[in-house]
């Protein structure tokens, strides 16, 4: 494996490829290729013209739900990635923004329409300050422990939902009417998901680029090590908690309106923890795409699995056999094995060609 | 009698039983460094296997241990074999979560497509009878379940301490690769650690089912209790987890039959977070179990 100090390979045009005499594409397409932050753009861009092409209301709800879980799996990555430390209680956050929103609003009889998008940033903040102390409790432990003590807050959280009074118990809350044209209901849902999974990989990013995230790497390669270098340890592990948690949140929000009614079981689902983790584990533990594509692949197969065999137990056992075939095959996840393997030969193809280049210098 | 005392038999008789499901997993985080979330589901696998044999070739739930702990310990054995001996050194804490969590969605969705999710009970007479301890109704079961679990619970200590497989598999939970060094064949090791650590779910989801309802879906509420109780009593510690197991069932039971069965789970929970708070290797555990 990489050592995760190095930047993710670009896949195209790299310099051995240059160097070797590649074909190279044409001008902007390799411009794009060399500049990450244009292709993100270009991306983005793509992304925001989807809902205006394809208008199929089965094909934009997946989209959402892709988008969702796209920026989940980054969050959960920005934190269980980066610093190894393997959160099965994230669950907790989606949960927090989800009753946020729904309680918010029906607290202040909000209406509905776009400025229910407003309660957004509040749940992400909510969620931050419950991250302080539950991970100020919770990491104190380390490995096995702490994805026990993960996942035993997050069934306080959920019996919290069940019993307390003010979350409406079992029989859950009913949000306010979206209010949207039936004909583009999705798109305003779309859009939120897009932006606050634009704001959770532009922070993941920076995280991975900046001091903070060489400190993070740090605690994952060997924390004892790391903290007799001087990484203040718990306050660092204790800020990505806290950072991972808000975009989580906020998916959880627009979810709950998205759906227009929660139940503490549904906000509160113990499988999204694991699902999460398995988005990252396909695309690729600690890097920025990985999450990204792994959620994509993942959650749209899911929807269309379970759209198509309308059968969620059968699902079930598919899903599953499907998971252990791949992790057979693929040891390192779907991804960071394909990428291996295609480096492997390209570095085997060109060792056939540059061993006389080398015997002839 | 006043309601603590019955909470405390009723947790002592019924935490023998957890004791025993949670040494099993325990046992598998000793020898094989992860923990298996497919073991609540396994227990409840175990409960259908008793319910299938009773229903359907009409062999009691007792005699019927006899075919459910080698089936129960061959598939322990495949799974080692076919999944969890992939899972390299990195990221294996993520890897054996999401395997095991596989394992866990297969046999929960085959479950699910045979049996349903309604509810299901095993039955016998010494399931359904009870009786008088000074005014307070005991089911038989109960006591049926605390001396099978005692005596599970003794098999496995003497496997442990008394025959050369233990001695291999204490060598291997104490230090996988000094324990290779001396000739111990770890991989073996390994792979009967987890046969035996799903073995003792045969039992457990005999008694399990026997003491209450179950549905597929049962496994993830067990799997959190015993993934607590492990943690609680010290992760790799048998003793431990029979001693996590009591504490914990104890204290629910206590609190639900005094206060409210709403609010027992939390209690439970939150005295897993106030141990590790003041002992982050939990009550029995080893100092530093495996640094990274």
């Amino acid at each position: 494996m990489t050592s995760p100090l190095t930047r993710v390979r670009r896949p195209f045009a790299s310099a051995e490829q240059e160097a070797a005499g590649d074909p190279t594409p044409t001008a902007w397409i390799s411009l794009l290729v060399r500049r990450p932050l244009w292709r993100s753009v270009v991306l983005v861009l793509l992304l925001i013209l989807i809902p205006l092409v394809i208008t199929g209301a089965t094909f934009t709800t997946i989209a959402v739900y892709c988008l969702m879980y796209m920026g989940i799996a980054t969050a959960w990555n920005s934190f269980s990635g980066f610093s190894g430390y393997v959160s099965l209680g994230h669950a907790v956050f989606f949960g927090v923004g989800a009753y946020t929103m729904a309680l918010l609003s029906t607290h202040w009889n909000m209406s509905g329409g776009l400025s229910m998008f407003a309660l957004l940033p509040l749940a992400g903040v909510i969620a931050a300050l419950i991250a302080i102390p539950y991970g100020y409790v919770a990491l104190r432990t380390r490995r096995h422990t702490f994805v026990v003590i993960t996942i035993a807050f997050f069934f306080i959280f959920q019996l919290l939902a069940f019993n307390l009074s003010f979350t409406g118990g079992s029989a859950g809350v009913v949000l306010p009417n979206g209010q949207f044209s039936a004909a583009d209901y999705n798109d305003p849902f779309y859009y939120a998901c897009l932006v606050v999974l634009v704001l959770t990989v532009a922070v993941a990013a920076g995280i991975r680029r900046s001091r903070f995230g060489l400190q993070l790497f740090a605690i994952r390669d060997d924390e004892d090590r790391a903290r007799s270098l001087g990484v203040k340890v718990n306050r660092v592990k204790i800020t990505s908690f806290a950072v991972s948690a808000v975009p989580v949140a906020m998916m959880g929000a627009v979810w709950a309106f998205f759906i227009g009614q929660i139940y503490p079981q549904f906000a509160f689902n113990p499988a999204l923890d694991v699902t999460i983790a398995l988005m990252a584990f396909i695309g690729g533990f600690g890097t920025i795409i990985g999450p990204l594509l792994g959620a994509l692949v993942l959650e749209a197969l899911q929807r269309y699995l379970n759209l198509y065999l309308a059968n969620a137990d059968l699902y079930l056992v598919i899903y599953g056999l499907l998971f252990l075939v791949v992790i057979s095959f693929l040891p390192e996840g779907i991804l960071p094995s394909i990428a291996g393997r295609l480096r492997q030969r390209r570095l085997r193809s060109q060792n056939s060609t540059t061993v006389s280049t080398q015997e002839s210098r | 009698m006043n309601l603590i005392e019955i909470g405390l038999i009723d947790g002592v008789l019924t935490g023998a039983v957890y004791a025993l499901m949670a040494a099993g997993l325990t046992l598998i985080f000793g020898v094989l460094d992860m923990i298996n979330i497919a073991q609540g589901i396994f227990v409840i696998l175990g409960s259908y296997l008793s319910l299938i044999l009773e229903q359907h070739l009409g062999i009691g739930l007792l005699p019927g241990l006899a075919i459910t702990i080698p089936v129960m310990f061959l598939l322990g054995v495949f799974v080692e074999w076919a999944f969890i001996r992939r899972i390299g050194a990195e990221n294996r804490v993520t890897m054996s979560i999401l395997i095991t969590y596989a394992v866990m969605i297969v046999v929960e969705g085959v479950l699910l497509l045979t049996y349903g999710s309604n509810y299901q009970s095993l039955s016998a007479s010494y399931v359904t009878n009870s009786f008088d301890l000074l005014g307070h109704y005991i089911p038989e079961i109960y006591v049926y379940g605390f001396i099978l679990s005692v005596a599970a619970v003794v098999v496995l200590y003497a496997i442990l301490y008394r025959t050369r497989l233990g001695t291999s598999l204490r060598a291997s939970m104490d230090n996988a690769m000094a324990a290779s060094l001396v000739g111990v064949n770890v991989k073996r090791v390994s792979t009967l650690a987890f046969g035996i650590g799903v073995a003792v779910t045969a039992i457990g989801g005999m008694l399990f089912g026997a003491i209450q309802p179950f549905t597929p879906n049962t496994g993830y509420d067990l799997i959190s209790r015993l993934l607590s109780i492990v943690v609680l009593g010290g992760l790799g510690s048998v003793g431990g987890a029979l001693g996590g197991a009591m504490v914990m069932l104890i204290i629910e039971d206590v609190v639900s039959t005094v206060w409210s069965p709403t609010w027992a789970p939390l209690l439970y929970f939150a005295v897993l977070i106030v141990v590790l708070l003041v002992k982050p290797t939990g009550i029995f555990g080893r100092q530093a179990v495996r640094s990274q």
